[in-house]
């Protein structure tokens, strides 16, 4: 069992000036799995993760990496991990290629040979004797990853690995995490503010909010909490009485109308306010945001969950 | 360890650091050197003559017409009058103060910039060591690796201590390669009087004893080495305190500034040789200068240095360990 998990949280609290910052946070990531992290900005996310790495001490509760404590076996632990936290910042001033040498000096046994293999996994071969300073942020994000991987890692930390990126970017960053985790065997955490990224790119995620974490489960779990469709109509009151006869309705701040989507019902209901003259001037599928996330999880327990 | 320094120094040496610091110090020797060619010139058109004797009994005489004059602070008079028993000593063993010659221009040129120049060199790779890293966010990655805190400061204070040996070297053979230039490549071997100690004006010349210049040049070399590794030291303890690197410099250098100041005015206030800033000038020790407070010697001075080392050593390292890194 315990060979199967590559990091375990136990209670780790942190608390600065008396504020407590994480209050009792408690999970594991298993062996080639995606792990999400996903929280709103300021809800400890950050912290949490630097606390993974070790450059934030937590105020009680152990972190194991590889079932190596963080604290008392430092070494051992951080050898198992590769990380980028917040943007992969390198020396701008040196090239790719002495980045590396750089890191890799720093580990045990990592040679030219690997170094190599790691440029080529990142597909850097052309650029690596540039200075950094003259990369784009696409390939300072992949020598960053390069520079992690030069360990061999059972363990890869990213903080909001697509930050900043282009949508092919993106696209290109999903595809090699899933490699990694499904290929290599690798356990990836990923923290993010975005729900679509979750969706698409892990296995399990933890939700934190406010220090705690409010849920831990399958992708597929979370996503069982109802799509809505927002409606936009003319006259609206009258729209929003002819929906109501045939469902749920709430409105929303900047003028649209709620209700649950459902593929059977939804075809029915435009029939009906058409019937009454309303014009529609908007239909769409929303998938729930976070906040709704939080408030069915927060909540009265929250449907569906695990 | 062996490889971590040599990162630190692939580091300092990418960002051009010790290059820059070598023009700087170049540039600053030629133009002395030429300022000294002008007064050395100008001098024997004055005198009309090469004869040093003339040229010390010139002196003599300037500073004693100054004393005649009856506005003049009591700490001034009394420098001066110490001035005057020196160059008096001289004349009578029949020794010149200042041999023409490369290795004696090197001599004044290290003495005078013992207190502020090279500390100020020295400032400009210590300052941003540290807080480079945190400035630049590369500290994250730099924690983060199989390999603990107190290896990474030390790597990175060893780094510092190479680079101070490496200017003040540099110093010493440029100054000695550019004036020699003008004045010729000699001068190791011409003797100089060292040990005057200075008693509430008096110059007491009991423990004066006859040296040769290179002896000297040694001496004063090890004392600067000493000051820079002081200075950087206290500001490579700010670069751990302070993220920003400019924020850490200017303390820095209002502290060196500051100092140069005090040292003209502390003479009644006598608490503030406790002052790192005001220990600084070691090398007018071996020249006889008058110390800014009464009291002050070349031991006290050293071991007062050697506090403020200590101090800003451990709590470099202690805040290092301990902090937490956002």
């Amino acid at each position: 069992m315990m060979s199967n998990v590559t990091l375990e949280v136990n209670s780790v609290r942190k608390t600065i000036r008396k504020r407590e910052i994480i209050k009792d946070i408690n999970f594991t990531v298993r062996k080639g799995e995606v792990f999400g992290f996903l929280g709103p900005n300021g809800a400890g996310k950050t912290t949490t993760i630097r606390m993974l790495v070790g450059l934030i001490k937590p105020t009680a509760g152990s972190i194991r990496i590889c079932g190596y404590d963080v604290k008392k076996d430092y070494k051992k632990a951080m050898q198992h991990l590769g990380c980028i936290v917040e943007n992969p910042e390198l020396y701008p001033f040196l090239s790719g290629w002495n980045n590396l040498l750089h890191f890799a000096r720093m580990l045990p046994n990592v040679g030219e040979e690997r170094m190599m293999e790691v440029v080529k996994l990142v597909g850097l071969e052309q650029r690596i004797h540039d200075t950094v300073k003259t990369y784009s942020l696409g390939m300072r994000q992949r020598l960053g990853i390069a520079q992690a991987m030069l360990n061999r890692p059972k363990l890869l930390i990213l903080d909001e690995p697509t930050n900043g990126l282009d949508p092919a970017g993106i696209r290109e960053m999903r595809q090699f995490i899933r490699m990694l985790a499904e290929e290599e065997g690798m356990s990836v955490l990923v923290s993010s503010h975005l729900l679509s990224e979750i969706q698409l790119l892990c296995d399990r995620v933890a939700i934190i909010t406010k220090g705690e974490i409010v849920k831990v489960g399958t992708v597929s779990d979370l996503l069982s909490v109802q799509e809505r469709m927002s409606w936009r109509v003319e006259p609206i009151e009258l729209g929003k009485e002819v929906l109501r006869s045939l469902t749920e309705v709430m409105e929303t701040e900047d003028g649209y109308v709620l209700t649950s989507f459902d593929e059977e019902e939804t075809p029915k209901w435009n029939k009906a306010l058409v019937k009454h003259g309303v014009k529609i001037l908007e239909m769409n599928r929303r998938l729930p945001t976070l906040e709704d996330l939080f408030l069915e999880l927060t909540d009265g327990g929250g449907a569906g969950i695990e | 360890m062996s490889n971590l320094i040599q990162n630190e120094m692939m580091k300092l040496l990418a960002k051009k650091r010790l290059l820059i610091i070598g023009v700087i110090v170049a540039v600053l020797i030629i133009l002395f050197t030429y300022a000294q060619y002008k007064q050395a010139e100008e001098q024997r058109e004055k005198l009309g003559t090469d004869d040093w004797r003339t040229a010390v009994q010139q002196q003599i005489i300037d500073i004693q017409n100054r004393l005649s004059s009856s506005r003049m602070l009591d700490e001034w008079r009394e420098q001066l009058q110490v001035t005057v028993k020196q160059q008096q000593y001289y004349l009578d063993h029949n020794i010149n103060p200042s041999e023409p010659g490369a290795a004696t221009f090197t001599r004044m040129f290290i003495e005078n910039a013992s207190s502020l120049f090279i500390p100020l060199l020295v400032m400009i790779v210590a300052s941003d060591l540290v807080s480079s890293e945190s400035s630049q966010g590369t500290i994250k990655l730099l924690l983060t690796r199989p390999v603990l805190r107190w290896k990474i400061l030390m790597s990175k204070y060893i780094t510092l201590l190479l680079s101070i040996s490496i200017i003040v070297a540099m110093t010493g053979v440029l100054a000695y390669a550019l004036s020699g230039v003008v004045f010729g490549y000699h001068g190791w071997n011409a003797p100089i009087i060292t040990g005057f100690t200075v008693e509430a004006g008096n110059v007491d010349t009991s423990g004066v004893r006859l040296i040769s210049q290179w002896q000297l040049l040694l001496m004063d070399f090890g004392l600067v080495w000493y000051i820079a590794v002081v200075v950087g030291t206290l500001a490579f303890m700010l670069s751990v305190l302070i993220r920003s690197t400019p924020a850490g410099m200017g303390i820095m250098l209002a502290a060196l500034i500051s100092g140069a100041i005090l040292n003209n005015m502390v003479s009644s206030w006598e608490s503030a040789k406790y002052f790192f800033m005001v220990n600084l000038q070691l090398t007018n020790y071996l020249s006889g200068v008058a110390p800014p407070i009464e009291g002050m010697t070349l031991l006290s001075s050293v071991l007062i240095l050697f506090v403020w080392w200590l101090a800003a050593l451990i709590v470099s390292f202690i805040v290092f360990i301990r902090k937490d890194v956002y």
